[in-house]
């Protein structure tokens, strides 16, 4: 478990993390999403020391991270893959983790097993590995010592799909063995597929934070139709209220299998019927509209949703 | 989508009360760590071939009535005292340099208990080279006077190679002081060929142009007070006083701010 209380970290006049509270519990993942820049590494980083909070605690299995006697047995932490001495192999970096640790020499072989760096690859210099290697390497690096707790800052990064196929299916079982996963990602998809529960940063501060069950479940429907009018009637007959993009899609709070028996009984074909997942996006690109230089066509909607 | 995590065969460890890392551990640790990259096993690899290359240059150019095992022993220290400092200031801003902090200071959060065991590790090098070019003085010093057909001169007590071994750790000390301050490698070592080349140097004009400085120079500079230790007869009372005070000054003063600045700084 990790529990972060009130976490804020101030440089100067800027404040880069604003009273960051929330909690990533025992079997389950945690996405923590935001756009670069919100304040995620810097979070963690304060979680394990290496960067000093300006207020606020956090904790790791119930005790503040300085208070771990072997905090490398108890967590495992990846904050940046690519933070390694470019001249050392991928084996050599291992040993080291392994003998600070403690561990008996045969995890570096488990280690580079379970990740599947080949004998060779291993043997080669990190500075000639791609980034997606680095991140086997990194996550090789925050399991060898069988932590209880795992906390990865953009692990996905540079993975391939299959990479990233590998990793979720990795994180869920540990988290599905009674681990703990903090994992932060500035890809919204990412995290959707991955996480149990997510908090949403913006700005340094928390924006969102739930299950990602409630999160989907909140956010109603989206419709389309050839006669997007007698959808709009029919829906609003059984108490509904809708709202109209200017691409002709119909958007409601109704469920997605009310919409679609409504659209049955009027006898009106829909083209198509999904849950509406842009309400987490919605936000999410807001949260990231400052920093990018495209406008965000969905801020219309919005608004629009709103007001209905 | 998550429900409750089935009871299953291999659940993972909660594990608590572990047992803390020894700082035997974080030795060993960071001593392989000197060694374990190219750039690093090369530069301790220079201290013995330099050691060999001085010797032989010794045997060669030396005149003969000087091929004496102090001789030797000088010549072979010299090139310690310049790569020594650079290994121990490397030990220290590769973690930020090369950004491996991240790892190293989340494994063992107490950033106190990890400049203590590079220090340590720093210390244990210096001591262990030195240690070698004594032998390497010694066979130096037999082969040398073989050839040559002059007589064996030991005359490199065990006090005298104290206090060289005592002058190396200061020198190499000053390179640990300067990882803390400066935190980079590139600054750390420029800043180290300042103090060691131009300093004296403008110490030295000084005390050409500013005969009142002269008496002051050995309480102020400490590449001259060092000197004290390298050089044939044993430091007088006073000259030990001097290697003190210039410590005080260079070393431990800086060393102190250095590590308030270690123990502060934000790793990235």
């Amino acid at each position: 478990m990790i529990t972060i209380d009130s976490l804020t970290k101030k440089y100067g006049r800027t404040t880069v993390v604003d009273g960051v509270s929330f909690v990533a519990r025992p079997g389950r993942v945690t996405g923590f999403l935001g756009p670069n820049g919100a304040g995620k590494s810097t979070t963690m980083r304060m979680v394990v020391g290496l960067t000093k909070p300006t207020s606020g605690s956090s904790t790791v299995t119930g005790r503040p991270y300085a208070a771990l006697a072997n905090p490398g047995r108890e967590i495992g932490v990846m904050l940046d893959a690519s933070a390694q001495h470019a001249g050392r192999t991928g084996r050599e970096i291992l040993t080291i983790v392994q003998q600070m640790l403690g561990l008996p020499g045969r995890r570096v072989e488990e280690m580079l097993d379970l990740v599947s760096l080949t004998p060779a690859e291993a043997d080669r210099r990190v500075g000639n590995y791609s980034l997606g290697m680095r991140q086997r390497l990194g996550i090789a690096s925050a399991l060898i010592g069988d932590p209880g707790v795992l906390m990865l800052d953009e692990p996905a990064n540079g993975l391939d799909p299959a990479g990233i196929r590998w990793m979720r299916d990795l994180l869920r079982d540990f988290a599905d063995r009674g681990g703990t996963v903090l994992l932060s990602s500035h890809l919204l998809r990412e995290v959707e597929v991955i996480a149990d529960d997510i908090v949403m940063i913006g700005h340094g501060r928390v924006v969102c934070e739930g299950t990602k069950a409630d999160l989907v479940r909140s956010l109603g429907t989206v419709a389309r139709a050839d006669d997007t009018a007698a959808l709009r009637r029919a829906l609003h007959a059984s108490g509904v209220d809708t709202d109209v993009t200017d691409e002709g899609t119909v958007t409601t709070s109704a469920e997605p299998a009310h919409v679609g028996h409504v659209a049955f009984r009027a006898g009106v074909a829909l083209t198509e019927l999904r849950t509406a997942d842009g309400g987490l996006e919605d936000m999410f690109l807001e949260l990231t509209a400052d920093t990018q230089r495209e406008p965000t066509p969905s801020r219309k909607n919005r608004r629009e949703r709103k007001a209905a | 989508m998550s429900t409750m995590a089935p009871p299953t065969i291999h659940p993972v460890h909660q594990q608590h009360d572990q047992p803390g890392i020894p700082l035997a551990r974080i030795v060993r640790v960071e001593l392989r760590k000197m060694f374990n990259t190219r750039s690093g096993f090369w530069l301790i690899a220079s201290l013995v071939i330099l050691g060999v290359v001085a010797t032989i240059g010794t045997i060669l150019f030396a005149p003969d009535e000087q091929l004496t095992h102090n001789t030797f022993a000088a010549a072979i220290g010299f090139p310690m005292t310049i790569v020594l400092p650079i290994i121990a200031i490397l030990a220290i801003t590769g973690e930020w340099s090369q950004r491996t902090g991240l790892t190293t200071f989340t494994l063992v959060p107490d950033r106190r208990r990890v400049l203590l065991a590079k220090t340590v590790a720093s210390v244990v090098v210096g001591i262990a080279s030195m240690l070698v070019a004594l032998v390497v003085g010694v066979v130096g010093n037999v082969v040398g006077t073989a050839i040559t057909g002059t007589d064996l001169v030991w005359d490199l007590s065990a006090a005298q190679f104290g206090t060289i071994v005592i002058g190396s750790l200061l020198c190499l000390l000053t390179g640990t002081m300067l990882g803390m301050v400066i935190r980079s490698s590139p600054g750390a070592l420029v800043t180290y060929f300042v103090l060691a080349l131009v300093l004296p140097t403008v110490f030295g004009i000084l005390a050409a142009n500013q005969p009142d400085f002269v008496d002051v120079r050995p309480w102020v500079d400490a590449e001259l007070a060092r000197s004290f230790l390298f050089e044939g007869p044993p430091a007088s009372g006073e000259q030990w006083a001097q290697v003190a005070v210039t410590a005080g000054l260079w070393l431990v003063l800086p060393a102190v701010l250095g590590l308030r600045a270690v123990l502060r700084s934000e790793v990235k």
